[in-house]
C-alpha cells in the first residue's frame, strides 16, 4: 500500500506571530518556517506503517510556494520515500485555501493511487481544519478525522477519534483519509545521516496549472488585526484576599 | 436569505447550549431552519423548536445518521442545500468533521470557528491560535460556517417553530460506528459551564488532579486542563482547554499550575474573570489574570476550597 502525506509549510510553532501594521496579514518575511506540527505526526504515522510492513511507500506532497521544498526535505529526512512539490503561489504571504489544496490533492491521488492519505487535522496558520474532509468529499472516500489511534486491517481501518465528549472509534472502508490529532504519536527527529540522504531522494516539481486547478481564493481577506488585548489585574497576597476579591466581584 | 443550522445532537438529545448559541449567531443571516439528525432525533427536534429565533425544524431519523458519521450526514445536508444561502453549525468536533465535507460537495470554501458576523458575506475568525483575527469576505454563492460558541450568547427559549420530518439521503456505507468512550460526569459541560477550574503541568500527577476536582466540585464548576497536563497523562483529552482543545468563556476561570502558553490562552482568554494560581511569579498566565496568587498550589488550592462557599 502506498501512503500519501500532505505537508504544509507554516510559521514555526515557537515563533511569536506579528500582525502587519497595515492590517494586510501576518508578517512571514524572514520568519522561521517549519512543517505544520500536525503534519509531522502524519508523516511519523506513515513511516511507522511502513516499518510495520503495512505500507510499502510513503509519498509526501506539499502545495504552496517553492520554499515548501524545505518542508518536503524534512519529510524525506524523517523517512518518506519521495516527494511532490506543487507550486501554487509566488508570495509567501499567499495562503492556498483548503478547497484548492483538496482539488490539487485529488488529482495527485488520481495519479498516485494511494491506499491511504494521512493528513494533519489542521494547519496552525489558518486553523481552518478542512483539507482532509474536503479531499474525502471530492474523492467520495471515507474519512476519519482527529485520529488518536489508527489500526489498518486489510480492507478496513479502525480509527479512534478525539471528539468533544471523549473518544469515538469508527471503522472506515479503505481507501480512506485519516486526519491526525496530537496524541497519535511523537514524531521522530531526523538524524544527520538521514538529512544527508534526504537530499538525494526524488522530489518532483509541478504547478497547480499542471493539474488544471484554479487556486483563486474564495475568501478575500478584508483585514487582519491584533486580538483584543487583556490587561493584567492585581496580585493578591493570600487566599483570604483572593476569596474577598472574588466575593466583591460577585464571582463566587 | 435562509439559514440551515445543523443542531448538535448527542445520542438523541439536543445539546441546547451549543445549538442555542449558534442560533443567536445565525439570526441576522436570515430565517433559521434547524436540522436535527440522528438515529433518534425527534425529541431533539422538539427541543430545538422552542429556541427563540428558530423558524422551522427538520427532523431526519435514520440508523445511518446515528453517531454523526460524516459521510451520510454530509450527504443529507448537501441534498437540502438548494433552499439555503447559509449552512451553519456550532463549531463542535461533530460539525468540524461534517461541514468541510458539505462545503466541498457544494464546491464552496468552509469558514471555520467564526467569532463575529459582519454582514451576510463577511465574517471574523481567529487564526494563528488566536494571535490574529482575520476578517474574510466570501465570494461563494453559499456560505458554510461553523460558529465558535463561546463568543455568542445563547438564544432564549419560548419559540414554537413547526417541525417537519424528512428522510435521510442514501447512505454511501463508507464507515460504521464501533464504540464511544465518553466521559460520564455529574459536573457541568466544559464549554457551557459558568465556572471552570483548570490544572496544568504544575499539578504534577493524575492523583494530585483530585485537588483541582475538589475545588471544581465546591464551585459547581467544570474541570479543564492545559495541553501539558493532558499530554503528561494527568487528565483526559476531553478536558483540554486551548486552541487545539476546547474554547471556553465562563464567568470565572481558575487556572492552577498553568504557565499560560499562547496555545492555552487562546482557549480561555475571553473568560469574564480569570484567576491564576502559580508559584512562578514570571508565569505568562499572570499577564491575563484579573487576580493572581503567587503560591504553592498544594497549599493554596485546598485552602481556597475550604474557604469558599
Amino acid at each position: 500500500m502506498k501512503v500519501l502525506v500532505p505537508v504544509k509549510r507554516v510559521i514555526d510553532y515557537n515563533v511569536k506571530v506579528r500582525v502587519k501594521a497595515d492590517g494586510s496579514g501576518v508578517d512571514l518575511a524572514n520568519v522561521k518556517m517549519s512543517m505544520n506540527p500536525f503534519d509531522e505526526i502524519a508523516v511519523e504515522e506513515a513511516i511507522r506503517l511502513k516499518e510495520a510492513g503495512k505500507a510499502d511507500e510513503v509519498v509526501a506532497v506539499s502545495i504552496g510556494v517553492k520554499q515548501a521544498q524545505e518542508t518536503l526535505r524534512t519529510a524525506l529526512a524523517m523517512g518518506a520515500d519521495r516527494a511532490i512539490l506543487v507550486v501554487a503561489a509566488d508570495d509567501v504571504h499567499q495562503d492556498i485555501e483548503p478547497l484548492a489544496v483538496a482539488k490539487i490533492l485529488a488529482k495527485v491521488v488520481e495519479e498516485e493511487q494511494p491506499g491511504l492519505v494521512l493528513a494533519g487535522k489542521q494547519a496552525i496558520d489558518n486553523d481552518m481544519n478542512a483539507t482532509g474532509q474536503m479531499l474525502s468529499a471530492l474523492l467520495g472516500w471515507s474519512q476519519a478525522t482527529f485520529a488518536s489511534e489508527v489500526d489498518i486491517d486489510g480492507d478496513n481501518a479502525k480509527v479512534t477519534r478525539e471528539v468533544d465528549g471523549g473518544l469515538q472509534t469508527i471503522s472506515v472502508k479503505m481507501p480512506t483519509i485519516v486526519t491526525v490529532d496530537l496524541r497519535l504519536n511523537e514524531p521522530r527527529y531526523a538524524s544527520l545521516p538521514n538529512i544527508m540522504k534526504a537530499k538525494k531522494k526524488p522530489l518532483d516539481e509541478k504547478t497547480a496549472a499542471d493539474y488544471g486547478v484554479d487556486v483563486t481564493p474564495r475568501l478575500t481577506v478584508v483585514e487582519t488585526k491584533e486580538p483584543e488585548a487583556r490587561s493584567a489585574g492585581i496580585i493578591v497576597g493570600s487566599v483570604d484576599e483572593l476569596v474577598t476579591k472574588l466575593k466583591e466581584a460577585g464571582a463566587v | 436569505m435562509a439559514v440551515l443550522l445543523l443542531a448538535e445532537v448527542n445520542a438523541g438529545e439536543l445539546a441546547l447550549d451549543a445549538t442555542a448559541k449558534a442560533v443567536s449567531a445565525a439570526k441576522s443571516l436570515g430565517d433559521v431552519t434547524v436540522l436535527a439528525a440522528g438515529a433518534s432525533a425527534a425529541a431533539a427536534g422538539e427541543a430545538a423548536a422552542k429556541i427563540d429565533g428558530v423558524a422551522k425544524v427538520l427532523v431526519a431519523e435514520d440508523e445511518s445518521l446515528g453517531h454523526r458519521l460524516a459521510e451520510p450526514t454530509a450527504a443529507l445536508i448537501a441534498s437540502l442545500a438548494g433552499d439555503y444561502s447559509h449552512i451553519v453549525a456550532p463549531a463542535t468536533t461533530d460539525a468540524k468533521n461534517i461541514l468541510p465535507r458539505v462545503a466541498a460537495l457544494l464546491d464552496v470554501m468552509v469558514i471555520s470557528d467564526v467569532t463575529a458576523v459582519v454582514d451576510a458575506d463577511t465574517f471574523e475568525r481567529p487564526i494563528y491560535a488566536g494571535n490574529a483575527i482575520q476578517v474574510v469576505k466570501s465570494a461563494d454563492a453559499k456560505k458554510v460556517i461553523s460558529f465558535r460558541t463561546s463568543t455568542f450568547d445563547a438564544a432564549g427559549e419560548g419559540g414554537s417553530a413547526s417541525v417537519d420530518t424528512i428522510s435521510a439521503a442514501d447512505n454511501p456505507g463508507l464507515s460504521s460506528w464501533v464504540e464511544d468512550k465518553l466521559a460520564t460526569s455529574d459536573r457541568p459541560e466544559l464549554t457551557s459551564a459558568g465556572v471552570v477550574v483548570s490544572g496544568g503541568r504544575g499539578v504534577g500527577s493524575e492523583e494530585d488532579f483530585k485537588i483541582i476536582e475538589a475545588l471544581a466540585d465546591k464551585l459547581g464548576a467544570a474541570v479543564g486542563a492545559s495541553r501539558a497536563a493532558v499530554d503528561s497523562g494527568f487528565a483526559p483529552n476531553d478536558w483540554q482547554v486551548g486552541q487545539t482543545g476546547k474554547v471556553v468563556a465562563p464567568e470565572l476561570y481558575i487556572a492552577v499550575g498553568i504557565s499560560g502558553a499562547i496555545q492555552h490562552l487562546a482557549g480561555m482568554k475571553d473568560s469574564k474573570i480569570i484567576v491564576a494560581i502559580n508559584k512562578d511569579e514570571e508565569a505568562p498566565i499572570f499577564q491575563v489574570a484579573d487576580y493572581g496568587l503567587v503560591a504553592d498550589l498544594f497549599q493554596a488550592v485546598p485552602e481556597l476550597t475550604e474557604k469558599l462557599g
